[in-house]
């Protein structure tokens, strides 16, 4: 195994991955076709189209035992499933590709680095599910992400990839690129179909599903780009071989994003099981200037607040949610032992305060007055009452948001006064001096 | 039906139903604020909220379905703190002046604080800037610091009248109600028909109020100050005083106008009687020399302004007919001035109405008939008009003064309506309901084009709360087709019909509130579907039991067109009794576009 030193390759990526989704990204010219198809691309489209049915195609991914990657971890067969057994005139795929969770691109490597594999995983949803017409709604601020998929789109299109009557099987299936327009909530599935129906980006009430009832109010699939990355190779290999990767609950290979206070930071990929402090050791070099590790951030801003204690937690579904933890998007946020856990709390809440939708009270207010509150601490006016206060809001936002960016939003608060008590007690007031970790 | 535990006991209940409906009919009340029943259910409050067994969080009562099976608690610690959490932090941000703000005893958001047993407020103030009123409009202020983003206005705006005058803009902390552009209700595409005020759970939407100005005019020993006061305001000002819907307070009502000060207590259903031969006159006419059909009513101020905005193309459907609002404004300033042998100037109208938009719609500009009968006579300069009505209460304005003035409403003794100008028939009494106008005017039709008095004077076909009701009546052989439409969403259907040119109708009646002017934006806080119901039978039971039911056997509107407009649709009616719409568009270009093709026209002419 490399060391930390020299942890990477001659290309400066670390060694050592198992990369299923990244596989191209990096190793061919991402705008040529050409180079796609002969790296095996469209194969898995052709195999589907010519010798299987769409029941097959979700009995691979059923076999698979795939789950969401956009970070809530639903088993994506049975969301096939549940679109190809809704009667309707019409349905839709969606990639959700709203990458908007702090410390998160892995969705923008693989869409700048290997779209046509998006767009084939689409595809290849799009016969499961029965749906003809599919949206990727990306970003806006991945530019480079929307206009090679653009690319894709119209070279696929010109190759019958896409289009009518996909080579000769009858099947129609096409897509449009959509671009966000800068909201955190749009990422929410109900809030991006919203969107794309030229609304508000708010979240709707659940039930009804978007697989029973989504864009224009019908059913429709939702899936994370790095979901449907996945789908070509399984359809190609089998469902049997993608689930001897990773571990029991988890399969198959998981991207992560390395952030923070690492030596190398940037997206790998590796199957799940791996302990935190293994990947951020392997993959990330280790923790820069030698400083100790302080904590890390899993899953972006939504997600939680690990421990350097805790970090020996494999990353997969099942163990982490032992520690109210999950692998989230897949952000590994390293927070040296220099940083102030309530300036990255600060930090958090002000991004909440920002992107709450505005829809319901516990969020739109409860932000604001975290907000409120921990400047109020971080100036040193703070009491223990506060820090109580503080919790109060964090367990009625999770107990009472509407959706889950309200739930979810205290998430790091929460841990924080839990594991990282004493930091926060040191900047209350009267122990102003005690507290040399942040700005109060 | 579905078998669920409510605190630990069974019941059983539809399918489809809420935890909401569900608990209500186990009889324990779920406090709620933004939900409103038949308006809107969204859940944005987060005050609702129940325990359910199995669920990772609290529920939402109102929009949560019950399921087979399923343990709900109501009463739980933790179902306590989160309903006072999540009001604590609404209040947070809320202006505590209780005691003087206008929805006081009305606030749905200071009755749950005291429901939930909210002692002090624990979350601290945190919007740096008072947010500025909007006092753009003439019918409504908004007051965005009172309001709790409920969203219940932006709902009935949006689903019962298919306006969207307003709408979210911002998100998280700086999320606010506003119109397009910030530019305020007065510079919308709002009907002003104040539905949104009677669904605020607080006092951030309110009429413009103009009750200063009537006691500086009734003060003001010069100005004969005549009240007219609307058909549907007798049958809900009561609720004002705690009494129950369903009876009309008509002489209550002329008692405590009587004791504020007004010279002279007139009715407004005097000019629907008179409303009903202008406009009676117009359908025949329009029927008999092949004039646009269907002919839709012009009673009700909001629907005009909608229909400017929304239907500028379909204009010459709108009867010219002013408002019987605006009927009485320029009968009183000329005729009976006249007859006073006053200065039109020195008389104030102040109309009583159950709607925000008269207010809108006596400041019209083109609303100064009375000016313009006078100006020759008089030598008046341009600069000189005057308005025909000068202002409007709402009913709950008119309960105000009355309480103002420390007059105990329900012991007043019944009194009369002053004459000449109150004199009414029951065909005018029944505007106040949706169908009222139409049946008014079928009443008066089917005796002057056949000549033959009608067997039963009752249209029940068009009587009721369904959204659209039509109907076929037998004129000499003529098949009359109406309809009726109350609401603005179903007043659009039928408007598109016209402008797709499938309408089948002649004569279509249009009310912009929900139960016509009965259930009115400005009426009593009361106003739901229940009272509107009850307000309704009132109304037909006053009709009921009137001597006269029939808008020309209204013996003072005979002298009015003997002694002074000599016939309908005459020479006098046009100038004081009849009015033209303005083509306002909802996008700034609509108005220009319009405007060049109106030019264009007139060129070609």
């Amino acid at each position: 195994m490399p060391t930390s030193k020299s942890h990477t390759d001659k290309k400066n990526i670390p060694c050592g991955q198992n990369r299923l989704v990244l596989g191209n990204v990096g190793v061919i010219n991402p705008e040529s076709i050409d180079e796609y198809i002969a790296a095996k691309g469209y194969d898995a489209l052709k195999k589907a189209l010519s010798a299987m049915k769409p029941a097959q195609v979700i009995a691979e991914v059923k076999t698979s035992e795939l789950r969401g990657r956009g970070g809530a971890g639903f088993p994506t067969a049975i969301k096939w499933a549940g679109a190809a057994n809704e009667k309707s005139d019409v349905k839709y795929v969606i990639c959700n590709a709203d990458e908007g969770e702090p410390g998160t691109f892995k969705d923008r490597a693989i869409m700048e680095g290997d779209p046509h594999k998006l767009i084939e995983g689409m595809a290849l949803a799009g016969y499961a599910t029965g749906a003809s017409k599919g949206y990727i709604y990306v970003r806006g601020e991945y530019t480079l992400s929307i206009a090679r998929l653009a690319k894709a789109a119209a070279d696929a299109r010109a190759k019958g990839f896409l289009g009518e009557n996909i080579q000769g099987s009858g099947f129609n299936f096409d897509l449009e690129v959509l671009r966000g327009a800068g909201a955190y909530i749009c990422g929410e599935e109900s809030a991006l179909i919203e969107s794309i129906e030229g609304k508000r980006g708010e979240p709707r009430l659940k039930p009804p599903y978007p697989v029973q009832k989504g864009l224009w109010q019908k059913p429709t699939v939702v899936n994370n780009v790095e979901t449907l990355a996945n789908i070509p190779a399984i359809v190609l290999n089998g469902g049997e071989w993608y689930r001897a990767i990773g571990v029991e609950g988890s399969r198959g290979t998981k991207v992560f994003c390395l952030m923070g206070d690492l030596n190398w930071k940037g997206v790998v990929e590796i199957p799940f099981g791996a302990p935190l402090s293994k990947i951020i050791k392997e993959m990330g070099g280790g923790v820069k200037k030698d400083r100790k590790l302080k904590g890390v951030i899993l899953g972006g801003v939504s997600g939680s607040l690990l421990t350097a204690r805790e970090l020996d937690t494999p990353v997969d579904f099942k163990s982490l949610a032992l520690i109210e933890s999950g692998p989230g998007s897949g952000a590994i946020i390293a927070l040296d032992e220099t940083r102030s856990i309530v300036d990255v709390v600060d930090n958090i809440a002000h991004f909440f305060m920002h992107e709450s939708c505005g829809r319901c009270t516990p969020c739109r207010a409860g932000n604001e007055q975290i907000v409120h509150l921990i400047g109020k601490i971080r100036k040193g006016d703070g009491s223990h009452a506060d820090l109580k206060k503080l919790e109060e809001l964090g367990w009625n936002m999770y107990q009472t948001s509407f959706c889950p960016l309200g739930q979810t939003a205290p998430n790091i608060l929460l841990q924080s006064l839990k594991k990282y008590r004493g930091e926060w007690e040191a900047c209350l007031a009267g122990k102003k001096e005690k507290c040399a970790c942040c700005a109060c | 039906m579905f078998h669920v535990k409510i605190n630990n006991k069974s019941h059983e209940v539809p399918k489809g139903t809420t935890i909401l409906h569900a608990c209500k009919h186990a009889g324990i009340k779920i406090p709620t604020l933004c939900y409103l029943e038949g308006v809107h259910a969204e859940g944005s409050c987060g005050v609702c909220v129940v325990e359910v067994k199995g669920s990772r969080t609290l529920q939402r009562s109102c929009i949560t379905a019950v399921t087979e099976g399923m343990e709900i608690q109501t009463n739980t610690e933790a179902v306590r703190k989160a309903r006072k959490i999540n009001t604590e932090l609404l209040l947070a941000n809320h202006p505590t002046d209780c005691l003087v703000c206008d929805k006081n005893e009305y606030c749905t958001l200071r009755q749950l604080s005291s429901d939930l047993g909210i002692k002090n407020v624990s979350f601290e103030h945190t919007h740096a800037e008072r947010a500025a009123k909007d006092e753009t409009s003439p019918s409504l202020v908004r007051d965005p610091e009172k309001c709790i983003l409920c969203r219940r206005c932006i709902a009935v705006c949006a689903e019962k009248q298919s306006v969207s005058a307003i709408g979210m803009t911002g998100r998280g902390a700086a999320s606010a109600v506003s119109t397009f552009g910030d530019m305020g209700l007065g510079n919308a595409e709002c009907a002003n028909c104040g539905q949104c005020i009677l669904v605020c759970p607080t006092g951030a939407l309110m009429e413009k109020s103009e009750i200063d100005g009537v006691w500086k005019a009734i003060n003001d020993p010069k100005k004969t100050v005549v009240v007219q006061t609307a058909p549907a305001v007798r049958v809900a000002i009561g609720e004002d005083f705690g009494l129950e819907p369903g009876t009309a307070w008509t002489g209550k009502m002329v008692a405590s106008l009587r004791r504020l000060g007004f010279d002279k207590i007139f009715d407004t259903d005097f000019t629907a009687d008179l409303t009903i031969m202008e406009e009676g006159t117009e359908l025949i006419t329009r029927l008999k020399t092949g004039g646009t059909l269907p002919m839709i009513t012009s009673c009700s101020p909001g629907w005009i302004k909608f229909a400017e905005h929304f239907f500028p193309g379909v204009l010459a459907h709108l009867s010219t007919c002013k408002s019987p609002q605006q009927m009485f404004g320029a009968v009183a300033k000329t005729y009976y001035a006249e007859k006073l042998g006053i200065d039109p100037r020195d008389m104030v109208v102040v109309s009583i109405m159950p709607c925000v938009a008269k207010k809108f719609e006596a400041r019209r500009p083109e609303m100064n008939g009375a000016f313009h009968y006078w100006q020759k006579k008089m030598g008046l300069k341009d600069s000189e008009s005057f308005q025909d009505v000068d202002f409007v209460l709402s009913t709950r304005e008119a309960a105000k003064m009355i309480k103002e003035a420390g007059l105990d409403f329900p012991a007043l003794p019944d009194e009369e309506f002053d004459q000449p100008l109150g004199m009414s028939t029951g065909a005018a009494v029944i505007f106040g309901a949706t169908g009222g106008v139409m049946e008014a005017a079928l009443r008066t039709a089917y005796e002057v084009v056949t000549g033959k008095a009608l067997a039963s004077l009752d249209f029940k076909a068009v009587r009721g709360m369904e959204g659209i009701k039509t109907a076929e009546v037998d004129l000499a052989g003529t098949k009359l087709k109406v309809a009726v439409a109350h609401t603005l969403s179903n007043a659009r259907k039928l408007l598109e019909e016209i402008r797709d040119g499938k309408s089948p109708y002649h004569f279509i009646e249009v009310m912009t509130c929900e139960g016509g002017c009965i259930g009115g934006g400005g009426q009593p806080f009361t106003t739901n579907l229940e009272t509107r119901k009850k307000r309704a039978s009132a109304i037909y039971k006053e009709d009921a039991g009137l001597p006269l039911r029939k808008s020309h056997d209204n013996p003072v509107v005979q002298t009015l067109y003997k002694e002074f407009l000599e016939k309908p649709l005459g020479e006098k009616s046009h100038h004081l009794l009849h009015t033209h719409y303005t083509k306002r568009g909802v996008h700034p270009g609509d108005v220009a576009h319009e405007k060049k093709e109106h030019k264009a026209h007139a060129h070609t002419h």
